[in-house]
């Protein structure tokens, strides 16, 4: 690689090298003035997030433009993945520092290890041969065990940590495992010799294609390899589930697209009946298993996993429709998402972030607002229209069909249904429950401002923005695939 | 075609009209008896605003003309339009809701507990309903017909009565299941036609095949609306659980979204599998008018008796619709009219008496006459309304519906003729047990007559009932254009397969 090439390559990594000269002066920062800088660095790790998310939508490229080598590869795809992510996770953060400062638990490596897990996620969704996707994906799963047992002096945290790392570690396991036998019988790590490889399959390949997929829905959380995401989203600290329910989802179903789409193109026929079972097992499994839960952050995690299965399902349709669909959807999905972590915390009971659907109970008479913020946001998740949950599965929907996968939009639709009564029996709490003597008070402050964004967002701004996001979607996908 | 956005304003109106009320709450500071009596002056203007908009609509519109008028047509995101348009059947049923909506807002004015939530809820459902009659573009109809179910669901959960939770799960679940399938069908739609606009889609041919599974998928949507037997068991749980006004609204408009359906999508969009199943709809519609008339005769709830009647005369809407026939479609709109009429009066009948002693029961009534003789009147006048008594609203859509039936299959007709006997016998000992008599019950002693507000609101409802049925021209040639239309189409299609010509 000649020095030239660098430069090229290092002009368009830009985003990225924000994010690690962040890191890095910030490491610094903290070493020198310790807690103190806690503040300075959360303001300043949400304004990096936010200007690499500006940077990497402003600086996009017309054709996919393969840089270091062919390791990595910035596309217009890559860009609004990379924005999404960058804007849920500066969301996140913010609430994560109103957390920490009220528990009075401030340490500076908070912001500096999101932004590490962040930057784990840019590359993931850039990454252009098996190695750079290993990498990212271990950059971000690495942050992320760190991030889940934050609350070292808590068991339910720790042991949210241990699971995550070991459960994690042995789907990179998978993952790594795969990659190896793509590698050896495609004779490349890079995609586009897979791909050339791909038009002729042998068994191998496609016994690596399965590992592959298998680590990538690991780390997505859809079923059967869900299991870890109640577990973790209820023992991480509020914020931090809320990141893992955001930002990691989007890098995941991206990466999953690129596998899909690019070296893996050829073998449509085959990872259609494997993305088809993960989507209708999601959907199926999230809508089911929701239906018993009492902790609002296990159902989360069940409304995620059920929600990764409609992402699946758009990609299943092996179309650039359907990748379309994904990115509408995951755009949808996390205001909802991130706006109802948000109540959670604005909401607080005993000091605490609430965590119980009967810590809810009488909100709307008490507290009609946060009543109807929750309404608003629960009902874009359950998918009701004119809400933006609905637009997510109406194309998720269209991308099926228009694939011919029609049993699979019908588990679809049945899911939904299933999936609304969680929703519908939190908003029941909310409105219905008689108003009993109890200690949860509102908080004004970033967690209340931003469920107010995170419901505005789901309803009305989405009906007015919604012809530019299917262009940025469209634009994103045509430029990319 | 460009003119005043009389329809968008129409559809806008409600709620604009709650944002405004949203603001004016706001600022009001803590709840109190002024402030509610504010909220609810306004809600009630912001309807009768509404109401005057649509007879500015009724104006601008030619009934002779059977094609959708008034249409407003502009892109929108993923490539779906914002499309809007009315005719004749869609009209009549926008100027029941707006016509009704005011009187439901009147018959709420003895809500005392978070007011303003409930009115601003009200005006959003109305804007909802409206837009689903007006809706010229598939998935701009699907927006408006599901997302009735929020304000519904909260309506009947937060200010219904004792099992009012089970009903608004029961009322939500039920109805979101079959239409999620609609909507899996609607997207095929979109993508085989391509194109979301409803007059399109009425002139795209279906293959013989593909028509039977959206049919079906259809019809999974809008009998649960409608509803028909045997998914009519919501119905009964969330009448007897709304609020009266939310009872009125369900009865007078929702459950017309079903036929309205069936009239819009069914019908046009799918003749030969209309042909096909059509069959299957008589006999449902007459399993609905018997059976519901049965079990309607052994209810001790005056609410849930009403509900299944609701049950029966819809058995009447669907047996015309699906006679295929101009009579017959003619008869099922204005059966839906009338029913709209009458089932709402009588709602709101029961509306006057719970309100005063708390309970349905209609063991706990009896001898009302002597204590509220307008009241009876007017009791007894809905309930002949009900039984389909010449000379009321009710009788002209039940004659012309079975006229039509017998022109089918007689014996459909017959069956339904039983139910009309077992109306009869189900509302006539209604009136007996509540109405007539002495009065026994000791708590009644003291009962008072209508008051000056239930005057207001049953005068419009009593003129109506008997204008319709001393005139019921007035409806059927305002609704003649769109419903020979309809007619013509579908008979064309179907005589187009018996010739064999059909794909």
């Amino acid at each position: 690689m000649t020095s030239e090439d660098l430069l090229f390559s290092l002009s368009w990594v830009q985003p990225e090298l924000l994010l690690a000269g962040f890191v890095l002066l910030g490491t610094l920062v903290g070493a020198l003035f310790g807690a103190r800088s806690t503040r300075l660095l959360n303001v300043v790790a949400t304004a990096a997030l936010f200007a690499a998310g500006v940077m990497a939508l402003m600086h996009r490229p017309e054709a996919p433009q393969d840089i270091f080598a062919g390791a990595m590869s910035i596309d217009a795809f890559g860009a609004f993945a990379k924005a999404v992510i960058a804007f849920a996770a500066a969301a996140t953060l913010l609430l994560g520092a109103e957390h920490f400062h009220r528990l009075q638990d401030q340490q500076f490596e908070f912001p500096l290890i999101t932004v590490t897990a962040v930057l784990g996620m840019f590359v993931m969704v850039s990454a252009n041969d098996l190695i750079a996707l290993y990498v990212g994906v271990e950059l971000q799963s690495l942050a992320a065990y760190v991030l889940a047992a934050w609350r070292r002096d808590d068991a339910r945290s720790s042991e949210a940590g241990l699971k995550y790392f070991v459960l994690g570690a042995l789907s990179s396991g998978l993952l790594l495992f795969g990659c190896s036998y793509v590698y050896g019988f495609s004779g490349s790590v890079q995609f586009d010799t897979i791909a050339a490889a791909a038009v002729e399959p042998g068994v191998g390949l496609m016994f690596g294609l399965v590992m592959v997929l298998a680590g990538l829905a690991f780390k997505m959380g859809a079923a059967p390899f869900h299991m870890w995401t109640p577990d973790v989203y209820e023992g991480a600290p509020t914020p931090v589930a809320a990141l893992f329910a955001a930002a990691p989802k989007v890098a995941a179903v991206v990466l999953m697209a690129r596998m899909l789409y690019e070296p893996f193109a050829g073998m449509e026929h085959e990872w259609r009946q494997v993305i088809a079972v993960l989507a209708g097992a999601s959907m199926l499994v999230g809508a089911f298993a929701g239906l018993v839960q009492t902790n609002l952050k296990r159902l989360m995690a069940y409304s995620s996993i059920a929600n990764m299965g409609f992402v699946l399902m758009a990609l299943a349709a092996g179309s650039p429709e359907g990748a379309q669909a994904a990115l509408i959807y995951i755009a949808v999905y996390l205001p909802a998402t991130i706006g109802v972590f948000a109540v959670m915390m604005a909401l607080r009971h005993q000091g605490q972030a609430i965590e119980t659907i009967g810590d809810l109970a009488g909100i709307g008479q008490r507290h009609v607002g946060f009543a109807a913020l929750l309404t608003i946001l629960f009902f874009s998740l359950a998918g009701i229209p004119p809400l933006a949950g609905f637009w997510g599965k109406f194309e998720a929907f269209r991308a099926s069909l228009g694939a011919g996968l029609v049993p699979l939009a019908v588990v679809g639709a049945i899911a939904a249904v299933v999936a609304a009564g969680y929703y519908l029996r939190v908003l029941a709490t909310v409105w219905f429950s008689p108003s009993a003597p109890s200690d949860v008070r509102p908080s004004s402050g970033v967690s209340a401002v931003l469920a107010v964004v995170g419901a505005a967002l789901c309803f009305p701004l989405l009906l007015v923005f919604m012809a530019g996001l299917e262009h940025a979607a469209d634009a994103a996908v045509r430029a990319s695939f | 075609m460009t003119g005043f956005p009389w329809l968008s304003i129409l559809i806008a109106l409600p709620v604009a009209g709650a944002a405004l009320i949203m603001a004016a709450r706001a600022m009001a500071g803590p709840a109190g008896p002024g402030v509610d009596r504010g909220v609810k002056i306004m809600a009630l203007l912001v309807s009768i605003a509404t109401l005057c908009v649509s007879i500015g609509v009724l104006l601008q519109f030619d009934p002779a003309n059977p094609s959708f008028q008034l249409v407003e047509r502009a892109a929108w995101a993923f490539g779906l339009e914002y499309h809007v348009g009315v005719d004749g059947l869609a009209l009549s049923l926008v100027l029941l809701t707006t016509a009704i909506t005011p009187l439901c807002i009147l018959a709420s004015w003895t809500i005392d507990k978070q007011v303003a939530s409930y009115m601003i809820l009200f005006l959003v459902l109305e804007t909802l309903m409206i837009g689903v009659f007006c809706a010229l573009d598939v998935i701009l109809f699907y927006l408006f017909f599901e997302g009735g179910l929020i304000p519904m669901f909260i309506l009947i959960g937060v200010w219904g009565g004792k099992n009012r939770v089970y009903a608004a799960f029961k009322f939500f679940l039920y109805t979101l299941l079959g239409s999620l399938l609609m909507l899996v069908a609607i997207v095929w739609m979109i993508l085989t036609a391509g194109a979301s606009s409803i007059p399109e889609l009425m002139a795209h041919p279906f293959t013989a095949n593909a028509q039977t599974w959206l049919w079906l998928a259809f019809f999974a949507s809008f009998a649960v609306k409608m509803p028909m037997f045997p998914v009519h068991t919501w119905l009964p749980d969330a009448h007897v659980e709304a609020p009266t006004a939310g009872s009125v609204v369900l009865a007078s408009i929702l459950l017309k979204m079903g036929g309205y359906g069936f009239l819009r999508f069914s019908l046009p969009m799918f003749p030969d599998a209309s042909q096909l199943f059509a069959p299957l709809v008589f006999a449902l519609s007459v399993i609905a008018i018997v059976y519901a008339s049965l079990v309607a005769f052994r209810q001790t709830d005056i609410k849930k008796l009403i509900a299944y009647s609701s049950v029966a005369h819809m058995g009447f809407v669907t047996m015309g619709i699906f006679s295929g026939s101009e009579i017959g479609i003619q008869g099922a709109i204005f059966q839906m009219l009338s029913h709209g009429v009458i089932s709402g009066a009588l709602f709101l009948c029961v509306g006057v008496i719970y309100e005063r002693m708390h309970t349905r029961e209609i063991a706990f009534y009896g001898g009302l006459v002597n204590r509220m003789p307008v009241y009876a009147a007017v009791f007894i006048l809905f309930t002949m309304g009900n039984v389909g008594l010449p000379g009321t609203s009710g009788f002209p859509g039940e004659i012309t519906t079975m006229t039509a039936a017998f022109l089918v299959n007689p014996l459909v007709a017959a069956g339904a003729a039983l139910g009309v006997i077992l109306s009869a016998a189900y509302a006539l000992t209604l009136a007996r047990k509540v109405i007539y008599g002495t009065i026994e019950n000791p708590q009644l002693a003291t009962i008072a007559d209508l008051d000056s507000r239930e005057w207001v609101l049953f005068v419009p409802l009593v003129a109506a009932t008997l204008l319709f049925g001393l005139a019921p021209w007035i409806i059927f040639d305002f609704t003649e254009a769109s419903a020979s239309a309809i007619a013509q189409a579908y008979e064309a299609a179907t005589t187009a397969i018996a010739a064999g010509a059909h794909p």
